[in-house]
């Protein structure tokens, strides 16, 4: 017997166990709520599957009557529009700033410091502040999200760039570079991939800003909503929410990543070693 | 005129003497070899030659001129690894060279001037054999071929100097061979003035016009930091090639004694 570090699953193996979980929460979770209904009809606590389907369907596709939208639709949009636009901007700030904290020794004594320290401040707690600064429309949602993601960005840009062998820029420089040339040819393209995964970790604080905001102050967004019918105990709208956001999550995170293996295909080098 | 001279050359960290008495004189197209033990200060020496570290006292001249306190075109260096860009190609390796000096704004050359330089960077690539690799990116060479690449971005610049810093140490026996040809021709034809590193007396032996051996002058067991390193042997090995076995022999024994 092989000992258990070396015991691996084969390709078919891999994906039943893959599943397994998944398929047991969904056995438990069908059990108990079948459970509920027995005693109690009416129990709103755990839906059934075809009581959750019927009511995403319906926000999926009928018009609320007060604002003539269609609220998932709607949700959906404001929501990605608030995440997109504050990552964005994070993510570009993150890539000037770490690439010149990276780069430039005299940016990096007064900065470092001082990102060290923003990056410590909890975001949520000065969303308050936000609010009274920004009003509570979207800039502040956008805000916060750029203040809670981009100080992190930046010190793991900042870390990577120093990470890079000396010996680049060493090199670089008896090829005549100068120091713009060394971080535009040099610095800027292995920063942009490592930009790209670090986001994909930072989107998950990215949405946990954005449904924070949005369950305080909004009109409409996927965290509103389920802040909102959280007061009728709508567990048939929440779960199929939860589970739309995260479906959204996913397919963005396989999105940076299929993205940066196409782009940058030499970074992801090590990984298809290690696998 | 001597090409590269030291006048009383020393390192200190802090009162570690790392090393001191450097004088010599170099002459252009000499192919200095330098061995010694490890630690003994051969890649600080090497790395002053590339203006990364500095002089602590005394005076070390390119041309008679003090050198810089940086890394310039005139020097091409050649490490043992990481001397590639792995985000460039192989062509991308040599092009980013003329690139950086005809485009100070971007760094990069588009349409007839791409073109031009991209022959310059093929006559290269050419020379090193690697003329059948140019879309590959560095992960996708072996270690000679990507020690080869890194002598063409080296020589793109058409330096006087080049720096090697034990280039072949990671490369197998057969490859290192194939390497020693290339770099001699490469040292005639383009008339380089070679400093090259390396923890393989027969290769100094090999290569070098020059052979120079880094060790400390005076050594006192109650004080190791007190006496740095200096050349203890400077033997010219082209007049009297068939005693530089019997001499390579003696040194190795001297080096472990």
């Amino acid at each position: 017997m092989k000992r258990l570090i070396n015991l691996k699953p084969r390709r078919a193996a891999r994906v039943a166990l893959a599943l397994l979980p998944f398929l047991l929460i969904a056995f438990v979770y069908l059990g108990v709520s079948n459970a509920r209904h027995a005693e109690n009809p009416n129990d709103r606590l755990l839906p059934l599957p075809a009581q959750m389907a019927e009511t995403f369907a319906g926000m999926a596709t009928e018009a609320n009557v007060r604002t003539g939208s269609i609220p998932l639709w709607a949700d959906t949009a404001a929501s990605l529009q608030r995440l997109g636009i504050g990552v964005g901007i994070s993510a570009v700030a993150a890539l000037v700033f770490g690439l010149l904290s990276g780069g430039l020794p005299l940016f990096r004594a007064p900065f470092s410091p001082l990102i060290t320290v923003v990056s410590l401040i909890p975001p949520l707690a000065i969303l308050p502040i936000l609010f009274i600064a920004f009003g509570t429309g979207e800039m502040a949602k956008v805000v916060l999200i750029v203040v809670g993601i981009t100080p992190f960005l930046i010190r793991d840009l900042t870390g990577e760039a120093l990470r890079l062998p000396n010996e680049q820029r060493i090199k670089a420089q008896t090829l005549g570079a100068s120091s713009w040339q060394v971080m535009l040819r040099v610095l800027l393209p292995q920063l942009t991939p490592r930009l790209i995964s670090t986001t994909r970790l930072a989107l998950g604080s990215a949405w946990l800003f954005l449904i924070a905001a949005e369950a305080i102050a909004a009109q409409e967004g996927l965290g509103y909503r389920i802040f909102l019918v959280r007061r009728y105990l709508a567990m048939d709208v929440i779960l199929p929410y939860v589970a739309w956001i995260t479906l959204l999550a996913f397919v963005i995170d396989q999105a940076l990543l299929w993205i940066s293996r196409w782009s940058f295909p030499w970074y992801h080098v090590d990984e298809k070693a290690a696998s | 005129m001597s090409l590269v001279q030291a006048k009383g050359l020393e390192k200190h960290y802090g009162r570690d003497v790392v090393l001191e008495r450097l004088n010599f004189s170099v002459e252009p197209g000499e192919f200095v070899t330098i061995v010694g033990a490890s630690g003994c200060g051969k890649t600080t020496f090497l790395k002053m030659m590339l203006g990364t570290e500095s002089i602590t006292r005394g005076q070390l001249l390119v041309e008679d001129k003090p050198i810089p306190g940086e890394p310039g075109p005139d020097r091409g260096v050649v490490f043992q690894k990481y001397s590639v860009l792995p985000h460039l190609t192989v062509l991308g390796n040599t092009l980013i060279a003329e690139e950086l000096s005809r485009s100070k704004l971007l760094g990069k050359l588009f349409g007839s001037r791409r073109r031009q330089a991209r022959e310059a960077a093929l006559e290269r690539l050419t020379e090193v054999g690697l003329e059948n690799a140019l879309d590959k990116y560095p992960h996708e060479l072996s270690g000679g071929m990507q020690q080869r690449l890194a002598i063409a971005q080296a020589l793109m610049m058409r330096p006087r100097i080049l720096l090697l810093d034990e280039p072949f140490g990671a490369l197998d026996p057969g490859i290192r061979q194939d390497m020693h040809e290339l770099v001699t021709r490469l040292w005639r034809e383009q008339q380089l003035t070679i400093f090259m590193i390396t923890h393989d007396i027969d290769e100094a032996f090999a290569l070098g016009t020059r052979v120079w051996v880094f060790d400390k002058w005076r050594d006192d067991p109650h004080a190791p930091e007190a006496y740095g390193a200096t050349i203890t042997y400077d033997l010219d090995v082209e007049r009297n090639r068939e005693d530089a076995p019997s001499q390579a022999k003696q040194i190795e024994e001297d080096m472990h004694s």
